[in-house]
């Protein structure tokens, strides 16, 4: 049993279609613990203890986002160079993250063959998420290739609905160790690890094969 | 009588009025325009004055009195301590010298050896009265040359005492019949404790200063906030007169110099709350009875003695201050004072000072000497304090601007007391909220509150609270309004405010100013006024409250936090604009309809203005119709 933490941060669900219907299934999940962050802070001010004191009750960090500007929304951003301490998360001292994981998910405007080299955004989105790699790698963790849920804009209800449901299985499988994250490793993606296509339109199935 | 009386006080407050603003403007100072103004309206000039001069003169040195009282009230006892080896070194050396050396002469020139003494030890003194006061107006008094200064003049007022035991045991070289003592100085001759054997007077004295710092210490405080929490500023301007007054007496009744009594109790109440409103308090009846000393000064100085024996008269004040002069440099250079301060207080203190008019009379009236060698002398100790401010003058003009060094400058930080950047008039919720804030991140307050027990409670917090009436010039000057940077005002009501507005404006130009307005009219005032820094008391609160309500209604924690921020620099802007609309409206319309109008003008706006809701940033919608354009041109 993995004990699930997911630091999410919209600053504006009430605008968001896709992640209000995640964010429901999470909540309703035993064994996650839902921290949001934008409800939490909404003057950006972290509570470094408590967060700290999360991430030391759980074995798997999620971040889950909207892809802003290739990048975080700003709290999140702000939690990050807050909480992760020096001499707490990394450093000689910083031990606390050692041996957990962390996953990404987010959802991006952009359809998946947008985000390739050549296209449209002329990098892979695990390329633009590389300084939140990194600073797993930094911090003692171990990287899960991240969960993706493109064309966000353009998903019609029953989309957003078969998203939930990929969201639903992966959450409940890394809960009860049914997946093996070591194999995962190997994946660009969860999505293609998984063989998830919580995209819309027919490209969807040429990207991920 | 008093209408005699009223005449008099008519002639002297007119020679001030006329002398002192001219004599101001070309930059002789006041001291020296009293002194003219003396000479011009006495014996040897229009002959305006009766012959209470000599008891004017006596009633005038209250002002001295009053003067150390004042400087006492600045100096803190630790400052004092701190100042114990100038005191003692350079004050007691330069008595002690002086008066050899003085002594010397005078013996030389023929005295016999116990009248040269008394003689040296006279002139030996300066003059505090003139010298405290010429220092002040040019700002020197906490330089280095003007904190020496300050040292000796204290060493000579200590000085006086013995000086008057030692007189009586001098006499006995004067020929002539003991005369009626011409109504002198019954000062220190005759007081309760003189009829009592030694050890019992010097544990009179011991008692009185004991009393003086006791009293001082625990029961002034208690009866000032009772007097305070009455609210009338005449009672507590008679409470301060009293206590400086009774000192004064009880002082005398042992045999101490009443300057020295007040002088202490000045220390004992420096750190007190209400240092700020006693100094503004006693500083007018100071300054009006130091000007009376230096008029009767002026009126004292005997023409016809002088033109007698010009040459003998001008060679007496040549030579002692010439004399006074080189000890005082030579001194100071011992006591390693930089050049132009050295200078400085050798130009400050070689005059005669005040307690010589009292010590030759005291000298007669003992038959120490008789008239034919006071007389002269009395005539030079006048003219020597005539000079004082001329050698300043000729000191600040000519010399300074020769000597490099600039120690004033350089000595600043370290004088007095330290200044806060931040004055807090108004010590309330909403002043005490500010104050915590900035004291918790290491910056000093000044805080002024004129509500007596907040003032005291506060006290015992540790804060530096004074009490008083912010809206006043002299206190803000006390506070150091003059050194501070920012001036917050929160105070109790928009009239008091604006007052302290218009004072901070015209005296205090450099301070930036922060202001609590209390409601829309309120900030349209204060925005009128120049202030730039306007907050409504309740704007935030209610705003908060707003977020809060729009939360529980079920609003994301974040959206309720933007939508209150935006409509702050709405409102904000609001008030700005609407201050410049305003116009004459508000002489026509009474406050509560110009209310009204405010309220009407900015739902109006509200109503067909700007959409609140912004972040568009965050909106997909733009988003998505931009893509279904370019799928179904792709697809």
């Amino acid at each position: 049993m993995t004990r699930i933490l997911i630091l999410f941060a919209h600053p504006a669900l009430e605008k968001s279609r896709v992640h209000r219907r995640l964010v429901r299934v999470a909540q309703e999940m035993p064994g996650v613990t839902f921290n949001d962050l934008y409800e939490a802070y909404p003057t950006f001010d972290i509570d470094v203890r408590r967060e700290q004191a999360l991430l030391a009750e759980h074995d798997l960090i999620v971040l889950q986002h909207p892809l802003y500007w290739y990048s975080t929304p700003a709290l999140l951003k702000q939690w990050q160079d807050l909480v992760l301490e020096h001499g707490w998360a990394y450093g000689s001292q910083g031990h606390a993250l050692r041996g957990k994981r962390l996953l990404i998910i987010l959802s991006a405007g952009g359809r998946a063959e947008a985000y390739q080299p050549g296209a449209f955004n002329r990098f892979t989105i695990r390329e633009f998420l590389a300084p939140i790699e990194q600073t797993a790698y930094l911090c003692g963790m171990a990287y899960l290739p991240p969960l993706i849920f493109h064309g966000a804009h353009r998903m019609t209800l029953d989309d957003i609905g078969q998203a939930a449901g990929h969201y639903r299985h992966v959450l409940e499988a890394l809960r009860d160790d049914a997946l093996d994250p070591a194999a995962l490793g190997a994946w660009q993606t969860l999505n293609d690890a998984l063989n998830i296509m919580p995209m819309i339109g027919k490209s969807t199935q040429a990207v991920t094969q | 009588m008093s209408g005699d009386f009223l005449f008099q006080a008519f002639v002297y407050l007119t020679a001030a009025v006329i002398a002192v603003p001219i004599a101001a403007r070309l930059g002789l100072g006041s001291v020296l325009g009293y002194l003219i103004a003396g000479v011009v309206i006495g014996p040897f000039g229009l002959g305006l004055l009766g012959e209470g001069g000599e008891d004017i003169m006596h009633f005038a040195e209250f002002g001295v009195v009053m003067m150390l009282f004042l400087v006492g009230l600045e100096l803190e006892p630790a400052l004092l301590w701190r100042l114990r080896g100038p005191i003692l070194g350079l004050g007691g050396l330069q008595v002690v010298v002086t008066t050899a050396v003085a002594a010397t002469v005078a013996y030389l020139l023929g005295l016999p050896w116990q009248q040269a003494l008394a003689v040296g030890m006279i002139l030996a003194l300066s003059s505090t009265a003139i010298v405290l006061q010429s220092l002040a107006e040019r700002g020197q008094l906490k330089s280095a040359g003007g904190q020496a200064s300050f040292a000796v003049l204290l060493f000579q007022d200590i000085a006086v005492i013995p000086m008057l035991a030692i007189f009586p045991l001098l006499a006995g070289t004067v020929a002539t019949a003991p005369g009626d003592a011409h109504g002198a100085d019954a000062h220190a001759a005759t007081t309760l404790v003189s009829g009592l054997p030694p050890w019992a007077q010097t544990l009179a004295v011991l008692a009185a200063v004991a009393a003086i710092i006791l009293g001082g210490r625990f029961l002034l405080r208690p009866v000032f906030r009772a007097i305070a929490a009455t609210r009338l500023r005449e009672l507590f301007v008679a409470t301060a007169l009293l206590l400086v007054i009774g000192i004064a007496l009880l002082m005398n009744q042992v045999g101490l110099s009443a300057a020295l009594g007040t002088f202490l109790a000045g220390v004992v109440l420096a750190n007190s709350e209400y240092r700020h409103e006693l100094e503004s308090d006693i500083e007018p009846f100071k300054g009006l009875l130091l000007g009376l000393f230096f008029l009767a000064v002026g009126a004292s100085i005997n023409f016809a003695l002088i033109l007698a024996q010009p040459l003998l008269i001008l060679g007496l004040v040549i030579g002692v201050v010439v004399l006074k002069f080189t000890i005082l440099l030579a001194l100071a250079k011992v006591f390693r004072l930089g050049t132009d301060q050295a200078l400085l207080l050798a130009f400050a203190l070689p005059q005669v000072g005040e307690f010589a008019f009292v010590l030759f009379a005291f000298g007669v009236q003992e038959q120490v000497f008789d008239g034919s060698v006071a007389d002269p002398l009395v005539a030079v100790v006048a003219i020597s304090m005539a000079l004082t401010p001329l050698l300043m003058i000729f000191f600040e003009r000519v010399i300074r601007p020769r000597v490099g060094t600039k120690e004033t400058a350089a000595q600043e930080p370290d004088a007095i007391d330290e200044r806060n950047p931040v004055i807090i008039a108004g010590f309330g919720g909403f002043g005490s909220t500010v104050g915590r804030l900035l004291r918790a991140n290491g910056v000093g307050v000044t805080v002024l509150d004129n509500d007596a027990d907040r003032v005291d409670a506060l006290r015992r917090f540790g804060l530096q609270v004074y009490y008083g009436d912010a809206s006043r010039y002299d206190l803000l000057i006390a506070a150091g309004a003059q050194e501070a940077k920012l001036l917050v005002l929160a105070l109790d009501t928009p009239e008091r405010t604006l007052d302290l507005v218009h004072t901070a404006h015209k005296h205090f130009p450099h301070l930036q100013i922060l202001a609590r307005a209390f409601d829309w009219q309120d900030a349209h005032d204060l925005l009128d006024a120049g202030v730039p820094y306007v907050y409504r008391e309740t704007l935030d609160t209610s705003l908060r409250l707003g977020t809060d309500a729009l939360r529980l209604l079920g609003f994301r924690a974040y959206q309720a936090q933007r939508a209150a921020q935006t409509f702050l620099r709405y409102d904000e802007e609001s008030v700005r604009t609407l201050t410049g609309q305003r116009g004459d409206r508000t002489v026509y319309l009474l406050a509560a309809r110009q209310r009204i109008a405010d309220l009407e003008h900015i739902l109006q706006a509200d109503l067909t203005g700007i959409d609140l809701a912004r972040d568009d940033g965050w909106d997909a919608e733009p988003l998505r119709a931009d893509f279904a354009r370019v799928v179904e041109k792709t697809d």
